[in-house]
């Protein structure tokens, strides 16, 4: 009875999102975005949930959800590392970033640290090809990385 | 829609023609025709693979790169629209090598064992590789590796072999409407997936198998009951009986070499019998028993008032895809089980009865033109005498090769006969294998039973044909009889749409679920595109006007069931072997 409740909530949550952009001829991604800010990632019966009020086929839903890198389909840590992959960056030592951050958190790329607290994660790219190599932690951009910078981000979310 | 070459020739003398020099040769061609129709029509076939005739097209695998003159790079054929003076390549060096080099990558991430795969020799993959004179792959790379999907009743998903074409995603999109699969990932990680990543047998996918046809490559291929069959066969205690669709005696023939539209009746019966079979019934006996369930449905729908239209029931794609997308149809759905079931029923109480052996003890398997009737043999509704109606289910290919391994060929064999009593037929259940097929054999049935008086005339011409959707008024002694017919499950909804808005009202609607009807299902012989269709269909009404007796009602066999044993149609006996129900799904 609980869980039933509770998935009740989840799509009251879902429906207000919904509401929200109800006026919008094509709302799939702002709504995938909303879905996203809320629970961290897209959960599978939501996007189900989704297709069926947008009305689309769920395999569309899914194709949209899994082409974005910034979309999860599984749960993630309570922060989202980020490391850009596209060609600046790794010109620029984006393995060494990776591999860092591997060290730091004990966790390979695409996986989340045992206490639940980071994801880490490969993207294409930033947008910051200046500041390169370049990541992301939730919705903050770190550029210029060096393994020392890359242990002071991380200290910031300890 | 993409139009084909035929209709563009019809189209040559109303419409704008443009001037091209195609390989140093003038060529007038209309203006509306893309660079590939266009070489079609000069009688230049341009290799393609993510192309298919009666799709939206793709420009996807650059396989059917030309040179045209003043354009930097070369031009996907079938995406470019031809334009006045156009001067086009199709053999120059460059082309010759770009298509080959873009051949190749894809190879590069493909398995290279086409002996282990479902489409050996009819793999449009393993053409191209042999026509281009590919020898040896120059490019070494990662490849993509996925599990085999064996979720499915129906369709096996190997996509190892996937070369990302989109021809299924297309097909199940705008031919079927039904939107089960799509692309998801990006770049060199990009699969096809169904619904929200999940495996194909928990999606909204209705079996059908027009996903095979448009498959070039062995991605997509039907789930075996081959060894099932052979095992049975080889079982000393099993009675094991064989029921034939009336759409495989139009196509058998071809994996054997005989021309497209060959019938081959007794062929067919000959090779099974001599497959190791105890019983070879014809599943056209029970589409005239079908008709004289469903034509009473009918009649006391329409006497007494009940739900209509009548929506016929032998398509278990269809029956999916109401189940999933028009449920509130439910109760215009016939309760009929399809010609298959209704064999299978009657083989494991009657037949079983008659010759002294338990259900338990008869395996029942069946040649289809379907993937989907894999899939409606394991319903669970379907066991009437207590044990599964069907056991298993081949696809006309699979049936095929069980031939050629025992070294049958169904070309070279004598005619036989049907066994006795299930095997009897008549031309109205011939004609089920078309679409308007299983209409036309009600209506001839309706009609005299109906008015007591015979029909004038037998053919029904208004429901036959390729049109999407066919409509009729069929006049009953007075009575104006609305019907309509539609194949391919998207023409289905167009029509089922309007019913629902209550734009028309019809009394009897016909839906199969596969374009063409049944000589058109995914379990069909590769090839099957319009032009094989169309040959079928016409050897299926060829059939019909050369058989004897042409109307379910007068079926001698028919008629001695149900005196000997199923009573009444639509009786209490009749409700409970021939009968069934359907359940809501989920539209996702």
């Amino acid at each position: 009875m609980e869980a039933v409740k509770g998935e009740n909530l989840v799509y009251n949550e879902v429906d207000e999102i919904l509401e929200k952009y109800q006026d919008e001829k094509t709302p799939l991604l702002a709504v995938l975005q909303d879905v996203s800010r809320k629970w961290g990632y897209l959960p599978r019966d939501v996007m189900g949930y989704v297709a069926k009020k947008l009305d689309l086929p769920s395999a569309q839903v899914w194709g949209a959800a899994t082409f974005y890198s910034f979309f999860e389909t599984e749960p993630v840590g309570q922060y989202m590392v980020r490391v850009c992959k596209s060609a600046p960056c790794h010109v620029l030592g984006a393995l060494n970033v990776v591999r860092a951050l591997e060290q730091e958190l004990g966790v390979k790329v695409g996986e989340t640290t045992r206490d639940g607290k980071f994801t880490l994660q490969a993207t294409s790219c930033l947008g910051v090809c200046g500041v390169a190599p370049a990541m992301m932690v939730n919705e903050i951009t770190y550029g210029n990385l060096t393994e020392e910078r890359i242990r002071e981000v991380l200290a910031l979310y300890e | 829609m993409a139009k084909v070459a035929g209709d563009i020739k019809s189209e040559q003398e109303q419409e704008n023609m443009v001037n091209l020099l195609l390989d140093e040769k003038e060529i007038q061609v209309p203006a509306s025709a893309t660079v590939l129709e266009a070489c079609k029509l000069a009688g230049i076939n341009i290799p393609t693979l993510c192309h298919m005739d009666g799709l939206t097209p793709y420009g996807g695998c650059r396989i059917c790169l030309v040179e045209i003159e003043g354009q930097p790079t070369l031009t996907a054929s079938c995406v470019t629209p031809v334009r006045e003076g156009m001067k086009i390549q199709t053999s120059s060096k460059k082309v010759r090598e770009a298509r080959k080099a873009n051949l190749e990558l894809l190879l590069s991430n493909h398995p290279l064992d086409c002996q282990l795969c479902d489409r050996n020799q009819s793999c449009e993959l393993q053409d191209l590789a042999y026509e281009f004179g590919v020898r040896k792959i120059r490019f070494q790379g990662e490849q993509q590796h996925h599990e085999v999907d064996l979720s499915s009743p129906s369709v096996k998903r190997d996509l190892d072999r996937c070369i990302l074409c989109g021809r299924c995603i297309r097909t199940c999109a705008e031919i079927q409407s039904v939107f089960a699969i799509d692309f998801a990932n990006r770049g060199f990680e990009s699969y096809i997936s169904p619904s929200l990543g999940l495996p194909l047998g928990e999606s909204v996918c209705i079996n059908c198998g027009q996903c095979i046809h448009a498959c070039p490559t062995g991605a997509l291929s039907e789930v075996e009951h081959v060894e099932q069959v052979w095992d049975a066969i080889n079982d000393p205690e099993k009675t094991v009986i064989l029921q034939t669709a009336p759409a495989i005696r139009v196509s058998i023939g071809e994996p054997f070499g005989m021309p497209q539209g060959t019938i081959s009746t007794g062929k067919m019966v000959a090779s099974f019998r001599r497959l190791g079979f105890d019983y070879v019934f014809d599943t056209n006996f029970s589409a005239d028993l079908t008709i004289i369930e469903e034509g009473t449905e009918f009649i006391t729908r329409l006497t007494q008032g009940g739900k209509l239209p009548l929506i016929t029931s032998c398509s278990p794609g269809w029956i999916k895809f109401m189940e999933h997308f028009y449920p509130e149809l439910m109760e215009n759905v016939s309760t009929c089980k399809s010609p298959q079931q209704m064999m299978g029923a009657l083989v494991k109480t009657y037949f079983a009865q008659k010759i002294g052996v338990e259900a338990k003890d008869i395996v029942m398997a069946s040649i289809m033109p379907c993937t989907a009737k894999k899939y409606e043999c394991q319903r669970d509704e379907m066991k009437a005498s207590g044990y599964q109606d069907v056991d298993y289910t081949l696809t006309t290919r699979e049936a095929a090769r069980m031939l050629r391994e025992k070294g049958i060929n169904l070309a070279e064999m004598p005619e036989e006969e049907f066994d006795d009593p299930l095997g009897i037929s008549t031309g109205a259940a011939a004609v089920f294998g078309a679409t308007g097929g299983v209409m036309e054999a009600a209506l001839r049935t309706v009609y005299e039973k109906v008015t007591g008086e015979t029909l004038p005339k037998l053919d029904f011409m208004d429901v036959r044909g390729i049109d999407g959707v066919k409509e009729a008024i069929v006049d009953v002694k007075g009575t104006p009889v609305r019907v309509a017919v539609s194949h391919g499950l998207g023409n289905a909804r167009t029509l089922l749409d309007k019913v629902r808005a209550g734009d028309v009202a019809y009394h009897f609607i016909e839906i199969m679920a596969c374009p063409g009807g049944c000589i058109g299902g995914g379990g069909q012989p590769i090839p099957t595109n319009l032009d094989v269709r169309m040959k079928r269909i016409e050897a299926i009404y060829n059939l019909d006007r050369s058989l004897p007796v042409r109307k379910s009602h007068d079926n001698p066999a028919i008629q001695k069931l149900y005196e000997d044993f199923l009573g009444e149609p639509n009786g209490e006996k009749a409700h409970h072997l021939l009968h069934t129900h359907y359940s809501c799904r989920d539209k996702m």
